[in-house]
């Protein structure tokens, strides 16, 4: 699978010249000049570009390392003082392992749920198959923000709200129609023959599916777990409504605590800001050569 | 779900794969229904019951059937709505039309090939995973008077010492655009990036042999060829910056002089902070329906999806 991906990612550029026979390479040279983008019209934009997307990350890591008061641009010497002071005294400890806990729990029952229903749109006709795919779609425009209220009451109703499971259950259900879609088009991509021929074998639906199609499906659950993840990870609104104990709180609303302080102590937020971002830039970091595949693969028309 | 629950199965072997399937898809759809249904379905049905009431937690005496009265208000004494309804536009154009050509011209650059490609990649497209809250944060480190950037172009002779962008109404949305764009436009990006693996390099071929330049390329196979991915992007994000409240709610929280709410942050201060939430769910039930009839508007201009089927 992972070779299969490696000349999917590749064959844009190097696949061609790879497998050609040398002969033609007068011609092919001339054609490749001609083709090809000037340089420096590539490497300019994207330094500019760079140098935009970087300069914040790398500001915010400048200000969570140098002590107080320093102007310096450099970041030495190096202090460990905001971390300590976010990480014990503001309690980011404790955010840090709610918004891990949330961030797991909402991709594990994304992914299976969303698995369930993309199998039964791809591999079925139904009677409420067209209903449930426009319900998915009209979904997308329902602003979660508004309907903050009604949530909470259900969520009081359920005796759920300071309960970690309010927050895991918003935004999975938030998260879930997009992943349906994007699932559902992943399972329509691998040929159904796959698994006949499995169930020919003796296999149940189940088994089938397990040891055919979902080995099949990697890019694409990639796609979609890390999705649920950094959403939930990264989302403010549905944690700073239902969580109001200080020790159920995940990290944007401790940043957000941190933003709205009476004095804001820049050290601790950027320190703050760091223990933010170091996990989903992690996450992003691996995924993202299949983010590319996994979309084009779910995008797929029809 | 309306489905009779599976309480016998047949014991026969061979009638298991004629008789499940009919009942399988529902079953298998039945989890995100139900979840659907429960906290997307009922709180929308409870904000349009609500619309037509007179409901807020701290007048109860006043409580009950409003008819139309909630919406009355808001199309003829509602000012604020009306000028967060002005900004939520201006808000999402704005958004939405730079972050398809900076995405689009990002896209294009990072699908050459060059040395350092994939690296490149990763480093553009990281701030897509970056929250709405955590942009804030690192654009207040950037933005702030006292040791913001503004300081060190200041010590360098450039402008003036506390400038302080986010409370200024003059360089208040500008400023916001540019922290929403540094985390919007890698979403553009990876999506037409995808879409553009599935360009086929025959058609790029024989348009050269034909000598069309890389110009009438671009404009007579790749953008045709992008129409529904950007279609379909554009949409999704404009709606999505349309609902969306984390940035500008922690950057600037609507500030300064209410310059920077949007609608859903007026209904959010109306309801929440207010706690007048008949008159919330009449806002959300227009914000709905303005932005329903704006979708159906551009799919249609569009002519999405017209070439298949």
């Amino acid at each position: 699978m992972s070779a299969a991906l490696a000349v999917k990612n590749d064959g844009s550029s190097a696949g061609p010249s790879a497998a050609e026979p040398p002969p033609p390479r007068v011609r092919r040279r001339r054609e490749r000049s001609f083709d090809e983008t000037p340089r420096w019209q590539l490497y300019v934009p994207l330094g500019i570009y760079l140098i935009f997307t970087l300069i914040p990350f790398y500001w915010m890591f400048l200000f969570s390392v140098r002590p107080a008061g320093s102007t310096s641009l450099v970041p030495w010497p190096m202090t460990d003082d905001h971390f300590s002071k976010v990480w014990n005294e503001r309690s980011f400890a404790i955010f840090f392992q709610n918004s891990v806990l949330v961030g797991v729990c909402t991709l594990l029952t994304t992914t299976l749920v969303a698995l369930a229903g993309g199998y039964a749109l791809a591999r079925f006709r139904f009677k409420i198959k067209t209903p449930f795919m426009l319900a998915l779609l009209c979904s997308q425009f329902i602003p979660g923000a508004l309907l903050l209220v009604p949530l909470f009451e259900i969520f009081k109703n359920l005796q759920m709200i300071n309960s970690l499971g309010s927050v895991i259950i918003a935004e999975t259900v938030f998260q879930l129609p997009l992943s349906i879609i994007l699932i559902s088009g992943f399972i329509r991509n691998v040929p159904p023959s796959l698994e006949e021929s499995a169930w020919v074998d003796g296999c149940s639906r189940f088994r089938g599916f397990c040891l055919v199609v979902l080995p099949l499906l990697r890019p694409g659950l990639i796609a979609v777990g890390s999705f649920a993840f950094v959403h939930s990870w990264n989302h403010f609104l549905f944690a700073l409504m239902f969580l109001s104990e200080q020790d159920k709180q995940t990290i944007p609303v401790g940043l957000n605590t941190l933003i709205g302080a009476d004095s804001v102590d820049l050290g601790a937020l950027a320190a703050g800001g760091v223990i933010a971002a170091v996990p989903v830039v992690i996450v992003f970091a691996f995924i993202q050569k299949w983010l590319i595949t996994g979309f084009s693969a779910g995008a797929v028309k029809g | 779900m309306a489905q009779a629950p599976a309480v016998a199965k047949p014991p026969k072997v061979p009638r298991r794969r004629s008789a499940t399937p009919r009942r399988l898809p529902y079953l298998l759809i039945a989890p995100a229904g139900l979840l659907m249904l429960g906290f997307i379905a009922y709180p929308v049905i409870s904000v349009f019951y609500y619309s037509l009431q007179n409901y807020n937690v701290t007048k109860p005496w006043r409580n009950g059937y409003a008819g139309f009265d909630n919406f009355k208000r808001i199309f003829t004494e509602d000012d604020q709505f009306w000028s967060t309804l002005g900004f939520s536009a201006q808000w999402v154009v704005t958004q939405v039309v730079l972050q398809l050509l900076l995405g689009l011209a990002l896209a294009l650059i990072v699908n050459q090939s060059f040395i350092g490609r994939g690296i490149s990649r990763a480093m553009v497209f990281s701030p897509w995973a970056v929250s709405g809250v955590l942009t804030s944060t690192i654009w207040i480190l950037l933005y702030n008077s006292s040791t913001g950037f503004s300081r060190y172009l200041a010590d360098a002779g450039i402008g003036e010492y506390g400038t302080s962008l986010l409370s200024d109404t003059g360089t208040v949305f500008w400023a916001a655009t540019v922290a929403e764009l540094w985390r919007g436009v890698p979403f553009f990006a990876i999506l037409i990036l995808a879409d553009l693996q599935s360009v086929s390099k025959e058609l790029y071929e024989a348009a050269s042999v034909d000598g069309a330049g890389r110009m009438r390329r671009f404009f007579h196979i790749t953008l045709p060829h992008l129409r529904d991915a950007i279609v379909l992007a554009t949409l999704l994000r404009g709606v999505w910056e349309f609902n969306n409240v984390d940035l500008l709610y922690t950057l600037t929280g609507g500030g300064p002089a209410g310059e920077t709410t949007t609608l859903p942050l007026y209904v959010a201060n109306t309801g929440i902070e207010g706690h007048d939430f008949g008159y919330a769910s009449a806002l959300t039930t227009v914000a709905f329906v303005i932005l329903l009839f704006c979708s159906i508007v551009y799919l249609r201009l569009s002519k999405f999806g017209g070439d298949q089927k």
